[in-house]
Formats: structure tokens, C-alpha cells, sequence
């Protein structure tokens, strides 16, 4: 079995899965947030009834992040609608936005968007927070009410994306019916070049099989090209699977996945026992292919879908508005690292905007100094304006009053998000461009597409 | 029961995402609460660029469109697990989503709320419809036919998913053959 269908087994109760079975699987974490959430909860107490109990307060967790830190009043209350559930449920892992569990959420306009908003409970952005606070681990499975919930394949567990009604089912139950995937195989050797990030690993295979060459499968990386990358490496790889349609992401077991997990789990406390799937001689793939990391270029997803590929070296004559850093994908420390070590000492000449995906990370950010400096102030010399308002953004557009949102026609953007339909970032007419942190920093530099590599060394 | 559906059709392309469907800045409207499900409908697939689609599937002002039919071509419904996609279609009385090929939590997603039937062709027929010919859908008899010219194309089967669509939705589906009590 491959590793999906290894994890599928074990949670059905059954010796073996093969690809195309219906089987029913027991939930082990269930994760939902601020725009999604308020709807789930209403279909579960309109199925179970008003007076119904979650079936594991344990593994209900709720994470606002998206539409936050505006003024829309829907948005505000969608989060209390959160709130009054996670006390009526006594749900120990909700990660609220203030401090007062009795209280309502109403953000402050007049503070501005880039001064911290928020208690000392909220975590950021949902996929980013779920490993930071403990709840990723190896062999189980984890749904979310969002896309990118697969970004937790990077851990050694099955990890997708469901809806509302699913997601109100498993409130009440704890499980779910799911057709067990296909897998394809990634097979990755060699070693990632300065200037190359994972970024650009999972845009080449989203440009290799295309917008959909994942629809209902498995995407497993493995080969002996896993060991360089870091955990957040494969995260941001895991993360833009659905980019391809994929149901899930599969990374294997070692010691980096431990090391993390075992970290987390202990740091906050949450349930430290799991059991990671290794992977078996005989596996069945739809589709194998290799993928030598150490010829891979600094890559871009064009307007309008993260399918449509190239290098970063042949879209010198796309000149750009802004510039963003942020989101699940690539709001992490590390790709705020790599953002800076090209900025560093110079300034950009578009707008630019930088939004950490969890408050953890812009602590890092705020803390972790070079020459002196702190990273934070490095970014903000260099001309990009960093929020402390962590979470979803305008990765997603959201809201028109959301830092970073594209509200005029026209506007081009290159971003180290991971979705670029027309209007994802905000107005429908204005176009995106996904790259790595990297190929951001040196296009926001030269206000064109970039490659970054022609901005290394300094 | 019969599933027919008649009337003029809204012809898309590929990669119809689930922003263009239903654009993230109305993702605060929270669908279980009924004025806020029947707003949903009225900004169903606004995501879509004008300068594309200049004739809307909504009307302005309006809380419900005229075609009960979209025609779509690749991986409709692609992006982001919004159940608010296939709600603002129902919402706005769309009964059917013909396409080439569906993302997959989209169609479980379709399923799931029995909002809409996403049917897969066999052909690519946002190539041939044009946004306001008539046509006729039928489900049992898996074809869709052009009005204008009296041809039939042939739909994919839906198997299992016919009567959950057809019922409401898993939870009314699984109360209806026994899987779960009635609702006290």
C-alpha cells in the first residue's frame, strides 16, 4: 500500500485499502475557522439538534484566521458566533482573537492595520497554527473546513479539505465516508541550489501535470531528496497539492518530522502519542516521475491559474505593482528569512507587503537579530510594510478593507501565496503571480519579474 | 422522481474557480442562516470578470438568475473547500452544473448539500452552447439537449450521487433510507 492508502487502512479498521474503495474513517482532529465555521456549526445543530455535544471536545479545533482584523461587522461577529460555541462545547483548543471568553471581537480601526490586534490566545493562520500549537501528527487524519488543510501532509498524515456538511457530520460523529485516492509518486533527488526554494518544487509539478493533474488523488514526495528539506519545506510543498486538485499530500516519516512533532506536542501539551505509516515495498502508483531538485530554477505560476509555469528569467517584461509575502504557504519564518537575506540593505520600488502567517512567527521575526538588527526591522528599512496582524489577509482578498487587497482593475502582483484565479487577492480584474519569497523579494527590488539568483551574495 | 431541467443555459469555461463562483468578500454571509443563504444567491458567480462575461448570471438587483443551466468546461469549482460555492448556485434557483470535469471537493461539496446536480459531458460543450440558448437536461436519460438544433449530447452517469442530489443532501438522504433517525 502507499502511504495514504497505509493511513486510510488503519483508520477504517481494515487490513488493506485499495484505491477507488468507499470506506468510512475515523476523524482524528477536526478543524475549522472563522469562515467556515459559524456554517458548520450550523448544520450540525440543525442535524443533532440544538442541545448536541460534540462527539470529542478533544479533537473539535477552531482556529479564527481569515477575516479578522476589518471592520465588516459580519465578519467581527462570525468570530463570536465561534466564540459562544467553543464555551457552550467547553472546547479547550479554540484559539480566539481576544483574551475575554465572554467577550465580543470588534477590531479598532483606528490603530491602524499594522499594530498588533490581538489577544494572547489567537494563533494565525489555521494550517500554520495546527503544527505550531500541537496538532499535527504522523498516521492520523486530520479534516479541515479549508483547502489547504492538506498542507499536514508534510507530517505523515492524511490531511484534506471538506465543506460544511461534511465537516457538520463529523462534529456529530466522527466520521466520514471518503473514497480511498489514487497515488501519484514524487520522487525528489539531488539537493535544492541557492536561490531555488520549495516554492519552486511545487510549482514545476503543478506546471508538469497541470491545473488538475491531481483531481482526486494522492500526491506522495518522497526519494532521498526529502532529507534536505525542513519541515516547513514541506509544508509549502504539501500545502498547494489542491493547486493541482490533489486530495491530499504525502510526505514520509523521519527524524525532522519527529523531532517537530514531538516538540510541539510537548510545548503545548497536547496528545504526544502517535503512530507514523512507513512506506512498503509494493506500492501502486497511477503515475511516478523524478524530480531532481538540483536543476530546478526559480518558478512562477502566471496569472490566471497555478498551472500555467515558467522561469522566472523569461518574465523580465512583466512589470508589477505589488509585491506580497504571506499566507500558510509562504508566511512562514523561514520564508521571511529568505525574503529578507535579499532585501537586506536595499529597497524595494513597488508596494510591498509582508504579512507573518501565526503571531509565533513574527515574534521570531521580532526577536531573531543579524548585524544588530532584527529581521522585522530589516524588512521594514528595506521599505516592506510588515503587519503584526497575522492570519489569512489578502491572500484571499476578503473583506475590501483588508491589508494588502487589491482594489483596483489592472493591478499585477507577485505574491509567495498559492492560489491565483482571477480575483483571488481581491478586485477581479487584477492578476496574480505566485513565486518564492525569493523570486518576491528580487521582483519587488526590480519592479519586473525577477530571478533571484541575479541577487544573491551580498 | 423525475429530474428534468429546462430552460436557458450560462456557458463558462475552464478552471472555474470557487472565487469567481462566489467571491471571497461574501464569504461572511453564513449560509444556515436564511437571509443570509438567499444572498448568497444573488452574488453567485459575480467572481467572474466582466470584460469576459459581460452578460451576468445574475442580473443586477436581482436575488435569482435566469438560467437554470451552467456549461462549464475543465475542473469547475476548483480552489477553495467554500460550501458557499455550490449553496450560492442553488441559492439562486441553478438547478444543474453541466461540465468536462469537476474539482473534487466542489462536487462532493454539490453532493453533499444536494444543492445542485454536477453533471460531467462527454464533449466539449462550452465550445457548441452559446449563454442563452435553451436546453433541456435530462438526469435519467443522461443527455442535454440544444433546442436550437435538436442535437442530444450524452451525459456521464451519476451513479450513487443521483438520489443524495435528489434527496437534499447526505443528511436528509442517510434519514430517508434509514441510516440515521428522523429528526426529533
Amino acid at each position: 500500500m502507499t502511504l495514504t492508502e497505509k493511513i486510510l487502512a488503519r483508520a477504517a479498521g481494515k487490513a488493506s485499502v485499495k484505491a477507488g474503495d468507499n470506506i468510512w474513517v475515523k476523524t482524528d482532529v477536526l478543524m475549522t475557522h472563522d469562515v467556515c465555521g459559524p456554517g458548520t456549526i450550523g448544520v450540525f445543530k440543525r442535524e443533532f439538534g440544538k442541545n448536541a455535544k460534540v462527539w470529542d471536545r478533544e479533537r473539535v479545533v477552531i482556529i479564527p484566521d481569515h477575516y479578522i482584523f476589518t471592520a465588516d461587522s459580519l465578519s467581527n461577529r462570525n468570530v463570536d458566533i465561534l466564540r459562544d460555541f467553543a464555551r457552550e462545547q467547553n472546547l479547550p483548543y479554540f484559539y480566539d482573537v481576544i483574551d475575554d471568553a465572554n467577550g465580543t471581537w470588534k477590531f479598532d480601526t483606528t490603530k491602524g492595520l499594522l499594530q498588533r490586534q490581538y489577544g494572547s490566545n489567537y494563533a494565525g493562520v489555521c494550517h500554520a497554527a495546527l503544527p505550531q500549537k500541537g496538532h499535527t501528527r504522523p498516521g492520523e487524519i486530520l479534516f479541515g473546513t479549508d483547502s489547504h488543510t492538506c498542507m499536514a501532509g508534510a507530517f505523515n498524515q492524511f490531511a484534506t479539505g471538506i465543506g460544511n456538511t461534511d465537516a457538520g457530520f463529523v462534529m456529530g460523529t466522527g466520521k466520514l465516508l471518503i473514497k480511498v485516492p489514487e497515488t501519484m509518486r514524487f520522487r525528489l533527488e539531488g539537493r535544492l541550489q541557492p536561490g531555488v526554494m520549495a516554492k519552486d518544487i511545487i510549482l514545476h509539478v503543478i506546471g508538469e501535470i497541470g491545473f488538475d493533474g491531481a483531481t482526486y488523488r494522492a500526491m506522495q514526495f518522497d526519494g532521498p531528496g526529502i532529507a534536505s528539506l525542513s519541515m516547513d519545506d514541506r509544508m509549502t510543498i504539501a500545502n498547494m497539492a489542491i493547486e493541482a486538485g490533489g486530495k491530499n499530500a504525502m510526505f514520509p516519516f523521519d527524524a525532522r518530522t519527529a523531532e517537530y512533532v514531538e516538540a510541539r506536542t510537548k510545548l503545548n501539551g497536547t496528545r504526544s502519542h502517535y503512530e507514523p505509516v512507513e512506506t512498503d515495498a509494493d506500492q501502486n502508483f497511477v503515475y511516478e516521475t523524478v524530480i531532481d531538485l538540483d536543476k530546478l530554477e526559480p518558478t512562477v505560476a502566471c496569472h490566471p491559474d497555478p498551472g500555467q509555469r515558467k522561469k522566472a528569467r523569461e518574465l523580465a517584461s512583466v512589470k508589477l505593482d505589488r509585491a506580497y509575502v504571506g499566507s500558510c504557504t509562504g508566511g512562514k519564518t523561514s520564508d521571511f528569512i529568505e525574503f529578507a537575506q535579499i532585501l537586506r540593505g536595499k529597497k524595494v520600488v513597488i508596494d510591498t507587503f509582508g504579512v507573518p502567517a501565526s503571531p509565533e512567527i513574527v515574534q521570531d521575526l521580532q526577536r531573531t537579530k543579524w548585524g544588530g538588527e532584527t529581521i522585522w526591522n530589516i524588512l521594514v528599512t528595506a521599505g516592506v510594510r510588515m503587519t503584526e496582524n497575522a492570519g489569512c489577509s489578502a491572500c484571499l482578498g476578503g473583506p475590501v478593507d483588508t491589508f494588502g487587497r487589491m482594489n483596483q482593475p489592472g493591478l499585477k502582483c507577485i505574491s509567495a501565496t498559492n492560489r491565483n484565479f482571477p480575483g483571488r487577492m481581491g478586485h477581479k480584474e487584477s492578476q496574480v503571480f505566485l513565486a518564492s519569497p525569493a523570486t518576491v523579494a528580487a521582483s519587488a527590488l526590480a519592479g519586473s519579474i525577477a530571478d533571484p539568483r541575479d541577487y544573491l551574495g551580498n | 422522481m423525475q429530474a428534468i431541467f429546462t430552460g436557458p443555459v450560462y456557458v463558462v469555461r475552464d478552471n472555474i474557480d470557487t472565487d469567481q463562483i462566489i467571491s471571497a468578500k461574501y464569504l461572511n454571509l453564513v449560509p444556515t442562516i436564511t437571509e443570509e443563504y438567499e444572498k448568497l444567491g444573488s452574488y453567485a458567480m459575480d467572481g467572474l470578470p466582466d470584460a469576459l462575461y459581460p452578460e451576468r448570471f445574475v442580473k443586477p438587483g436581482a436575488m435569482d438568475t435566469e438560467f437554470p443551466i451552467i456549461i462549464a468546461g475543465r475542473n469547475f469549482g476548483c480552489g477553495s473547500s467554500r460550501e458557499h460555492a455550490p449553496i450560492a448556485l442553488g441559492a439562486a434557483d441553478c438547478q444543474a452544473v453541466v461540465a468536462e470535469s469537476f474539482a473534487r471537493i466542489f462536487f462532493r461539496n454539490c453532493v453533499a448539500t444536494g444543492e445542485v446536480y454536477p453533471v460531467e459531458c462527454t464533449e466539449r460543450l462550452c465550445e457548441i452552447f452559446r449563454t442563452g440558448d435553451r436546453a433541456v437536461v435530462d438526469i435519467d436519460a443522461g443527455t442535454i439537449t440544444l433546442e436550437r438544433t435538436g442535437k442530444a449530447y450524452s451525459l456521464k452517469p451519476l451513479g450513487e450521487v443521483r438520489p443524495v442530489v435528489e434527496a437534499g443532501g447526505i443528511f436528509q438522504y442517510a434519514r430517508k433510507v434509514g441510516m440515521m433517525p428522523d429528526k426529533v
